[in-house]
């Protein structure tokens, strides 16, 4: 019926409608991306206003995953509030817990034993190499090729099981403690990961030289979303999208926790500014991920994995059976907990999405009075609009792809 | 050594350079965990920001914080995160306002001030005046309320679920099967500000009563008649010393 009608119509009919005459006015259309595209990442709306497939503006709607993670942590003592860190980005729990922790004992003035710094350190850069294969993996996916995410989630399952041997649990590790580390990691996890450090580079290697140089992935990769440096400071950038504009800021480098500074480790920067740039950013931080882990195999030293500050650190089970003092420290913990002293202190670290900040306002008593949670992905989400205008509709995943967002965290 | 948190420049003399660019601006300065905190007067905020960002090279806003002190005359705080890439810094600058004083926006200065302040004013309700798109952005399409006020109850109002009778989800008033607990586990002997059952018998002094039992004189035992009577006998004891003395 629709073809009939069609041949019906005559060319003179046409030019009798429009009054223009010659080409017919196309209107911009909206489409919504998401929230339940697999390209978006998990629960990303964008509204998107397309002229033909050029993106003409997108409105990205983020909060589907609005927990109110930060008013839960106003009604929980600071040990029983760690958790919900794990939660935020669960693709590297373990980074999210880091800033708390240091905002924690920011405020308590808290001296870490060496030990401890070390395992996080160790840790926190197995998180980073598990985000990574997850985001660089997903980013290929996006824009088309298969195998790659395949061998790289390989390497992502043995971090899992490295995350389990050390905390018990493959994602919401709950490891990191105000004062350390729950507790030690058995030699042998040391020396698989020594062992694994080996070889893992072999896969990782031949996966990125299936896209690095490929014809395609650099088709939709290079020269989208260029972003200068200036705008990337005027859009509040950090991480792996500020140093793919080309400025070397890293906060492990510039302002060092723990032992970040007696690592030895090199800062990767774009020339362009482009996804791809940042995608060769990351998977640059892999490699010196691994590097970090090296150097703190080989320093490591034995020692206390916790602060001997036993009103804040609670006492390990056996300690408990055998003293009174023990006891009561513990049951005071594990009801009361620790209080902090009255203060606010903002605490970033660099987690793999970027600079992760805890801003932490304290009243005094043993919860904590406000916690604001700074996430990564707020400030590169809000410059879709920005990088993606001008663009054609498929870039736009491959753009997404490569400010790796994780709505966890954006949305808290 | 103390903490292992991050180690950025220290910058002496900061405050007082601080307080000179910005003028009668600046509020207070406050230095606590070797972090500055400037609280400068609402109206001044964006002039002061742009100040510090031309003049003392805080390049990038971080983040905009709300916190919510429902005890002071102007219950919000808004406070802005900025880092200096070149110095190696960061500060905070703070302002307050209440529910119905607008703060002047931020977003001609860093694009980015756009969500950050959206999101103070969906969790808090503080005003940005200036600001295009002032929109609720993490609370769900039609929230009414600011949840991250300190009156805004952690359970919410409303509540939504998948009817499988009308095909849709519903939005219904929040009904508990057990009510909100909040346990409190500050120690009553430790600065806990409420008083535990029958601790409000010590707070007036002892007990009123008829005739106050009183052991001014040895022989007010307070144990009874019979007691007193006892002890009225001088004691054996007693004696032999005053014979040696």
């Amino acid at each position: 019926m629709m073809a009939e009608s069609l041949q019906d119509m005559t060319v003179d009919g046409l030019v009798e409608q429009d009054s223009t005459s010659g080409d017919l006015e196309i209107q911009n259309y909206t489409i919504n991306f998401g929230p339940q595209h697999p390209a978006a990442h998990g629960v990303l709306r964008m509204v998107m206003e397309l002229d033909g497939e050029i993106v003409e503006r997108i409105d990205p709607h983020v909060g589907l995953l609005h927990r109110g993670t930060e008013k839960l942590i106003e009604y929980k003592t600071y040990l029983q509030a760690l958790p919900y860190f794990d939660r935020l980005d669960y693709c590297s729990p373990l980074a999210m817990e880091y800033s708390y922790v240091l905002a924690i004992e920011k405020l308590l003035d808290l001296e870490v034993p060496l030990r401890a710094q070390y395992l996080r350190v160790l840790f926190a850069e197995l998180t980073r190499i598990c985000n990574h294969m997850l985001n660089l993996g997903a980013h290929v996916m996006d824009v088309g090729a298969m195998t790659p995410n395949l061998w790289l989630f390989e390497i992502r399952e043995d971090c899992l099981n490295f995350f389990e041997r050390a905390s018990g649990a493959r994602m919401h590790s709950a490891w990191f403690r105000p004062g350390g580390v729950h507790q030690d990691v058995p030699l042998k996890l040391l020396t698989d990961l020594a062992d694994w450090l080996d070889t893992f580079p072999k896969l990782f290697e031949d996966s990125m030289s299936l896209v690095v140089d490929n014809r395609i992935f650099k088709q939709r990769n290079v020269d989208i979303a260029v972003v200068s440096k200036d705008d990337a400071v005027r859009w509040g950038f950090s991480g792996p999208m500020i140093r793919g504009s080309g400025i070397p800021w890293d906060l492990r480098k510039s302002q060092p926790y723990d032992v970040y500074d007696r690592m030895e480790f090199d800062v990767p920067v774009g020339t362009r500014g482009d996804c791809y740039d940042r995608f060769m950013v990351r998977v640059e931080e892999v490699r010196q991920s691994a590097r970090i882990m090296r150097q703190c195999l080989n320093e490591m030293p034995e020692g206390p994995i916790a602060s001997s500050d036993r009103k804040v650190v609670p006492p390990k089970r056996g300690e408990m059976k055998q003293s009174m003092e023990a006891l009561i420290h513990h049951f005071k913990l594990y009801t009361e907990g620790f209080h902090v002293p009255a203060g606010e202190v903002y605490v970033a670290t660099e987690s793999p999405k970027g600079e992760f900040g805890v801003y932490l306002v304290s009243d005094g008593t043993n919860k904590p009075y406000r916690c604001k949670i700074r996430p990564t992905a707020f400030s590169h989400l809000q410059a879709m609009e920005f990088m993606s205008k001008g663009h054609m509709l498929s870039d736009a995943t491959a753009i997404l792809g490569a400010i790796d967002v994780v709505f966890g965290e954006c949305d808290r | 050594m103390g903490h292992s948190a991050p180690r950025y420049a220290v910058l002496d003399g900061l405050g007082d350079s601080v307080a000179a660019t910005l003028g009668d601006r600046l509020l207070a300065t406050r230095f606590t965990q070797g972090e500055y905190c400037f609280t400068v007067r609402r109206e001044a905020v964006a002039e002061a920001l742009d100040l510090l960002r031309d003049v003392h090279e805080y390049q990038q806003l971080m983040e905009i914080a709300g916190v919510d002190y429902p005890d002071r005359a102007e219950r919000f705080e808004v406070v802005y995160c900025l880092l200096s890439l070149t110095k190696n810094h960061r500060i905070r600058v703070a302002c307050t306002t209440d529910e119905d004083t607008p703060v002047p926006t931020v977003t001609h200065i860093w694009e980015v001030a756009g969500w950050l302040e959206r999101e103070v004013y969906d969790m808090y309700g503080v005003i940005f005046a200036g600001n295009q798109d002032l929109r609720r952005i993490l609370t769900d399409y039609g929230f009414r309320g600011h949840p991250f006020r300190k009156d805004f109850p952690l359970t919410g109002y409303s509540e939504m679920r998948y009817s499988e009778e009308q095909g849709r989800v519903v939005y219904e008033p929040v009904k508990l099967a057990q009510d909100f607990r909040n346990f409190d586990f500050t120690s009553p002997w430790e600065g806990a500000d409420y008083v535990l059952p029958g601790d409000e018998k010590s707070l007036g002094g002892p007990p009123p009563t008829a005739t106050p039992k009183t052991t001014d004189k040895p022989s007010d035992t307070g144990a009874g008649a019979a007691a007193n009577k006892e002890a009225a006998k001088p004691s054996e004891n007693a004696d032999a010393k005053e014979g040696k003395a």
